[in-house]
Parts: C-alpha cells; structure tokens; sequence
C-alpha cells in the first residue's frame, strides 16, 4: 500500500485522459485572456456560474470571470486556507461561505490567478442572483471594494416546482429594460440580437454532447465518473466557454473518448490510471471538497466505486432534463436557463432527481456531501437522504466536508464513513439477492 | 374599567410570548367556524391579504429558548441555525396541527429550502415560498410582486371559499396602517425615554401582535403606551444603542435583559420588522395590491435580507438609526450561522466606521443560556463610550 501521506502531496505524475489535458489547456487560455484583458482592451465582467449568461455577455465582447471558479482553482491549489483566514482576520465570519471568503482573501493578496498573474479588476458586476442568497452579498462585499457598477438579474426560485409566466416575464423585463441597456452602456457594444442567437446556437450543439456524455453514467461499467470526472467536463460549458466553438470542438472530443471507452468496456481514468473493476455505482448530491480532492477522489476509486450521476453537475445548468439554449427565443431562454438551475430547485425536485438517478443510472445509493458553509445545497439535505432512501429502497450516507476549507476536511472521518457506507451497499446486496 | 398597568400588560404578553402551543390563536379560530389561521416565518409577508381574506396572520418565530428540540435536530446538520429545526419541531410535535397555511418568505436559502421540506412534512397544508423582488422599479420587480401577490390573494380565495374584495382589503390596509402608526409610536417613545419602555417590555408588546388579530393588538399597543407614558421608572446612566441582526432567529429574552444590566439602552432594533417592514402609511384608495406593491418597493425597512442596489445608499439605513435615535452606538447581534446577517456585518461595520460610530459584534442562537459572557461584553462596550464622552 502506498504512503498516504504521500499521496497526499502533489505526486510527480498524474494520469490524465487526452480530454482532461485539453480541458485543462482551455481553461488556462481563459485565465490567460483574463489576466491580460487590460493589455488587450478587453472589459471584464464577474458574474457567477448557475445562472451565468456567457453568451450575453459575448455580446459586449467581455471576458467572462467567475469567482467560484478562482476559489475552486485556489482551493485545488491548496491556496484557499490561507485566504479564508485572511478574510476572517479582516472581520469575516467563520460561519459563512468559504468561496466568499477565498475570494476575499484572495484579493486582499493580490488577486493573484492561477496562472500566477494578476486577475483583473472587473468594469461589471452581473449579479445574476440564482439559486444562492449569498451571491447577493458577495457582489455588495466586492462592490464595496471595486466601485464599480452592478448589474443584478434576480432569478425567482422554483418553490412550485414549475415557472409560471409570471416569473419568466419578470426575467425578461429585467433583460430587456436592465440588463441589456447596462451591458451596452459599460462595453460601449451595441446589443446584436443575431450575434446572442448564434452563439445561443452553438451553446444547443455542446449541451447535446455533454448530455450524452453525462448519461453516458447509465451504463453498467460506466465510461466516466460523473463527479470527480465530472467536474472536469463540465468546467467548459460552465465556465467561459459556453457558445463558443470551442466548447462544441470539447465536448465533441470528449464525446468520442467515452464513445471509444464505452466500445473497450474501459471504465474512469483516475489520476492513478484506469479505474478497476466497477464495484460500486453511486449518485452524489453536494459539492466536492476541492482542497484534497485527489486524495477525496482516491478513497472512491481505491474502493471501485463510480459516481454515476451527480447534482452538482448541474448547478450550472439541468441540460438532462430537456433544457436546451433556444436561438428562437433567445431572451425568454436566459431566463428559463437561471431558472432551472439545479439550486434554483425546490427540496421536491432536487429530491425527483436523485432519486430518478439511482433508478435510471441503476445506482447501488446515494451519498451525500454535505458543506458546511453552503445553506443553499445543505439545509434539508437530512430529509432529502431519508425521503431518497425511502423512495428507492437504496442505502445513503451523508458526509460532511467543505469546498475550499481544509480544517473542515477530515480525511479520517470520510474515509470511515465511506467504508462503512460500502459495507451497508454489499449487506444490501445480499439481503436482496437472498430475498430474490 | 380601570387602565391596566405596564405590568398586566406584560403579564398577559409574557403569556402569549411563553404559550408554544398558541392557545389565543386557536380560541381564535375555535370562535367561529370556518375561521382559518395562516402562519408565517420572518422576514415580511402582507398580512393584510390574510387579514382581508378572514383569516388571522400568525407570526411563526421559532421555540425560543423554552422548547426542547429533539425531532428538529434530526433534520438539520450542527452548522445550520436554530430556527429551522425549532419550527420543525414545531411542526412534527403538533403545535401547529390547526395552522391552515404556512408562508415561507425569501429571506434566506435556509427558509428557501424550508418550504419544500415543510411540503413534504405536511403535506396536507397550503404553503408557500412567498418571493418578493429584489428589483424596485416599478415596471419590474413593481409588476412582479403586484402579480405575486394576486396570486397568493387567488390562493387565499380558494382555501377560504370567499372572494377577497378590494373593499375588504383597503380595510386591512388602513387596521395595519394603525397598527404600523402605533408602533412606531411606541419606538419613538422608548428612544426618547428607554427607561420608561425597557427593551424586552417592549418586545412582549410587538410579539404579542404576531399572534393576537391587528385589531385587538392596536388596542394593547396604545394601553401599553399610556401605561409606560405614565409610570415613572428610574433614569439610570445607560448608554444608547441601536442592535442590529435580530431580524430572523429570536434572541433568548434574556439577552435583552442582559444588554439593559450591563448599561445599554437599547433604543432602536431590528426585531421583528413585519410589524414595521412598510413605512408610512400605505393608501387605503384605489388598487390595494398596487398601493402594497408601491409600499414595498419605494417605502421599506432596509436588512440584510435586501439587495441594496446603490452603493452609496449601503448601511445607511443604520447611520440614520443612530442620528434618529439619538444613539451612542451600534451592537450586532446575529444569529449564528445566519449568512444574510453574517454576510452584511463587514460592510455595515465599515460604513459605522466612516461615521465614526462605535460598534461591537457577538452572536447568539434563540436557546443561547449563558448570558454571562455577553453582558462582560455590551458592559465593557457601554463603559467605554461613557469613557470616551467624558474624556
Ligand atoms: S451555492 Fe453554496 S458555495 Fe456557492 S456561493 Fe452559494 S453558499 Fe457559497
Ligand atoms: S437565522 Fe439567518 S440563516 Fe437562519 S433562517 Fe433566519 S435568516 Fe436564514
């Protein structure tokens, strides 16, 4: 057996699918277009991932920055520790969101990106308020410090479980009679409603692929790992790149990497290799931890469990559902996009959609990661583990870590929990197949 | 009939306040039948539609520090506040088995995700996220709201099988408006003679308006300001704070106690904002729901739980507080874990600063029980701006 303790330093060498390395080559262009927009006349805008509108925000020829994802790449980078504490220093509430604060943290020493250079100061601040309280907050904090304008797109929330007109033309109006007008006015870019629809078009043509390749999960051997690997896969459509023919060239790629996998009867590549025999199929609701997310990830591929479908891989958008970027309607889509993102559900369909994961994916159960700082995925998360459980007949378990604070993981807890969660999975196994 | 004195008042109040069970809620509705009793979580909902549809508004604020929770804790991991699990507690214990609905305001993800769990756990009983924009043009988050609201009126109309007349509804308005004048009659009172309306009397008086009907609670308001106007109580050398952050999860009566012992007066706060959410009076002509709508938008409290669109108008809303009040001092009291209160405290804190008011922070939970370390605390922070007044 290797050294922990080793493994959970930086190894020298990582496995890496040819998809990851592209992916991986995608998003550090982004950064590199981010850190060098004042170079390059480029204008900023900081906006978050659910309810992101990269393909509006194109429009205005502005490069797109979202401060998860530069508390994600700091906490990957075991930078986010040291961050969160500077915000706590300066008065910031270890009770709250830790993205917040790493963001906070992060500007207070020096903004630096993770390609080692300076991340610009944003010329917007799109508050496309969906799905999150805190997000509200954490643009009035980065307003108090940047002073720059702030454009606030609020997205209902799905409390009924459908989107009554009401909703989508209070959207709509906020685009039109807002949004827009503020965007054009802080790029200087006249809106081109044909310019959104084409890029609306190409965002159609990569959420195709990426739902293959996510439902690629349902099959038995899955080709990836919705979770670990997934987060990869979606950084793209996520991120920067939605509407753009990179993101369509990606997923592409990808989809033909899982087609080949799939034709080989391969499972995940992991960071140490190919992944063995598929002993367990999970579905995971939460956020992972990302400040020992490789050795998070080894305790599932050590133990032959795959993720086969996941719910954080839709908070930037429940494309598995049906939901497709509609050039034909190209404002009312924005707004059904931020509204049927995954927090932007209530508890009742967050809980359908676990539960038709286990079905459909033909999941062994259900594991919960619950973050301590994040109320919009955790609170309820208790009664949605027993009402899945209750549904499906299927074994859950709950862990609780955080995204990009190290004191809040504890690997010897996780690791516990996992075993005796794998352990649950077999006795269920063998009761059900005694009974059958 | 003699005038009741502070002291009944309070009695009867603390009463009410104590009783988890709400009997005055349910003789209500026992009284007459057909009657119907619609609850509701902090931070604002219009009660007047509730209260024009025939049925009584009853304001759910958690278990307080009285009420053991055993069931709730089983829902809601160690890092989540109190008030969510309490009123599950609430809930599942049957305390609330004749509530009819429940509203679930947009203040938080926490309340947010609540009413979906509060449809699954019950689902028997009307409920709803009642949203409420985050934009204040009119055209917008004015026409969104107007349209919420009709909706929810819709809902009322079906549940209680009557129809909602604008008449009836201009008639809620104008018993609120009262209501609203009163007790802002009272906040102004007691910022002028905190002595006379010690803090924690005066949140007996409003809390009892979150389970009495607006009619019978204006009638205690205005006993209760006759009374406090005419009893002469002790001045002692306090310091004047304004206490900010209370505005969801309660905190432990106690705690106000503890913070008028350890020298401050507390002569404004955020408790309990329903009761003061609308500014002014709100027409009682014309479109009742568009005159509602108007109120919010144009006429409303500002917490931590708004979206506060323009930079410089951020935190204001407390300098004003202090200046209006006459206060030394701001103290954030907020809820443990209570991201809206947590989150907002650096910027309030910084805008406090550039006025040169001082502050201090702790936090508490509704079943907080050791007051000790609080009241070395609002003391140590009341002696050191009477220190720095004289100096
Ligand atoms: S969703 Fe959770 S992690 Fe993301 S900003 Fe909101 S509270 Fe933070
Ligand atoms: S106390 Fe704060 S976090 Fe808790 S429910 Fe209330 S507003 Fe939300």
């Amino acid at each position: 057996m290797k050294n922990p303790a080793a493994t959970a330093k930086q190894p020298v060498e990582v496995e890496k699918d040819a998809s990851m390395i592209k992916q991986k080559e995608m998003m550090a262009a982004h950064f590199d277009r981010l850190t060098n927009a004042k170079e390059n006349g480029d204008k900023v805008a900081s906006t978050f991932v659910p309810g992101n509108l990269n393909e509006l925000i194109m429009c205005f020829d502005m490069v797109n920055n979202l401060p998860e994802v530069n508390a994600i790449q700091a906490g990957l980078r075991r930078k986010s520790g040291a961050y969160v504490m500077e915000a706590e220093k300066s008065g910031h509430s270890e009770d709250v969101c830790t993205y917040v604060k790493s963001d906070i943290g992060m500007m207070a020493k020096g903004n630096i990106g993770p390609n080692g250079k300076e991340l610009p100061s944003p010329d917007v601040l799109l508050l496309s308020y969906t799905g999150c309280f805190t997000f509200l907050k954490w643009f009035e904090l980065l307003r108090e410090q940047y002073k720059c304008e702030t454009i606030f797109l609020q997205t209902p929330y799905m409390a009924d479980g459908k989107v009554t007109p009401n909703m989508i033309q209070y959207m709509v109006k906020q685009l039109k009679e807002d949004v827009i007008p503020r965007l054009e006015k802080v790029s200087g870019v006249k809106f081109d409603i044909d310019r959104l629809r084409e890029y609306l078009r190409k965002s159609a043509k990569a959420e195709d692929d990426l739902v293959y390749i996510l439902q690629s999960g349902k099959k038995v051997r899955s080709p990836i790992d919705a979770y670990f690997g997934g987060i990869y896969y979606i950084g793209p459509i996520f991120g920067a790149f939605r509407g753009t023919d990179h993101a369509i060239e990606y997923y592409k790629f990808l989809r033909q990497e899982v087609d080949q996998r799939i034709a080989a009867g391969l499972g995940p590549v992991t960071p140490d290799g190919p992944m063995g025999e598929e002993k367990y199929r999970l579905v995971v609701e939460g956020p992972p931890n990302y400040t020992n997310f490789r050795q998070f990830w080894k305790m599932f591929y050590d133990e032959g469990a795959t993720v086969v479908a996941s719910s954080y891989t839709k908070v930037g958008g429940t494309y598995d559902y049906g939901f497709r970027h509609d050039a034909d309607r190209p404002i009312e889509t924005l707004a059904e996009y931020c509204l049927g993102v995954y927090t932007n559900r209530s508890l009742p369909m967050r809980i359908d959609m676990l539960v038709d994961y286990i079905n459909e994916y033909q999941a062994d159960g259900l594991l919960i990661n619950s973050i301590k700082s994040c109320n919009s995925f955790s609170a309820g998360q208790l009664l949605m583990m027993r009402e899945v459980e209750k549904r499906t007949g299927k074994p859950a378990a709950f862990i609780e870590t955080d995204l990009v604070d190290p004191r809040y993981f504890s690997a010897a807890n996780v690791k516990n929990r996992l075993e005796s969660y794998f352990q649950m999975v077999e006795q269920k196994r063998s009761s059900t197949g005694a009974a059958a | 009939m003699s005038k009741p004195t502070t002291q009944e008042i309070i009695a009867r109040c603390q009463v009410l306040f104590e009783d988890l069970n709400f009997t005055a809620a349910r003789e209500w509705k026992e009284a007459k039948d057909g009657r119907k009793v619609i609850g509701y979580m902090p931070v604002y909902v219009p009660r007047e539609i509730i209260h024009a549809a025939g049925m009584l508004p009853l304001g759910i604020l958690g278990g307080g520090d009285q009420m053991e929770v055993i069931h709730g804790d089983a829902y809601y991991q160690s890092y989540i506040c109190r008030i969510p699990r309490s009123t599950i507690e609430l809930g599942v214990t049957g305390k609330l088995d004749f509530v009819d609905g429940m509203l679930f305001p947009s203040i938080c993800d926490v309340i947010r995700n609540l009413s979906g769990m509060w449809k699954m756990m019950f689902p028997d009983v009307y409920s709803k996220y009642f949203d409420v924009p985050q934009t204040y043009e009119d055209e917008i988050g004015g026409t969104f709201y107007t349209n919420e609201m009709a909706e929810f009126r819709k809902d009322l109309e079906e549940l209680g099988g009557n129809k909602i007349t604008d008449d009836a509804l201009n008639n809620s308005i104008d018993l609120y408006n009262k209501n609203r004048q009163l007790i802002r009659e009272l906040y102004d009172f007691r910022a002028q003679k905190p002595w006379q309306a010690p803090a924690w009397e005066v949140y007996l008086v409003i809390r009892a308006g979150l389970v009495l009907p607006v009619e019978e609670h204006s009638v205690l308001l205005e006993q209760y300001l006759a009374a406090a106007q005419a009893e002469e109580r002790p001045v002692r050398d306090n310091t004047r704070v304004v206490v900010t952050g209370l505005f969801c999860e309660q905190p432990p009566l106690n705690l106000l106690k503890s913070l008028e012992l350890a020298g401050c007066y507390v002569v404004d706060d955020d408790l309990m904002l329903v009761t003061r959410w609308l500014i002014g009076d709100v027409p009682t002509e014309g479109d009742p729901l568009h005159n509602l709508s108007q109120a919010f938008l144009h006429h409303s409290e500002s917490t931590a739980a708004k979206y506060e669109p323009n930079l410089e108008e951020k935190g204001q809303f407390l300098v004003r507080a202090v200046k209006r009040t006459g206060a030394e001092g701001v103290i954030f009291a907020s809820t443990s874990f209570c991201d809206p209160a947590l989150l907002d405290r650096p910027m309030l804190q910084n805008v406090l600063n550039e006025a040169n008011i001082p502050h201090i922070a702790f936090k508490y939970a509704e079943n907080s029980g050791q007051m000790q370390p609080i009241r070395e605390q609002a003391g140590t922070f009341a002696d050191s701006i009477k220190l720095w007044s004289a100096a």
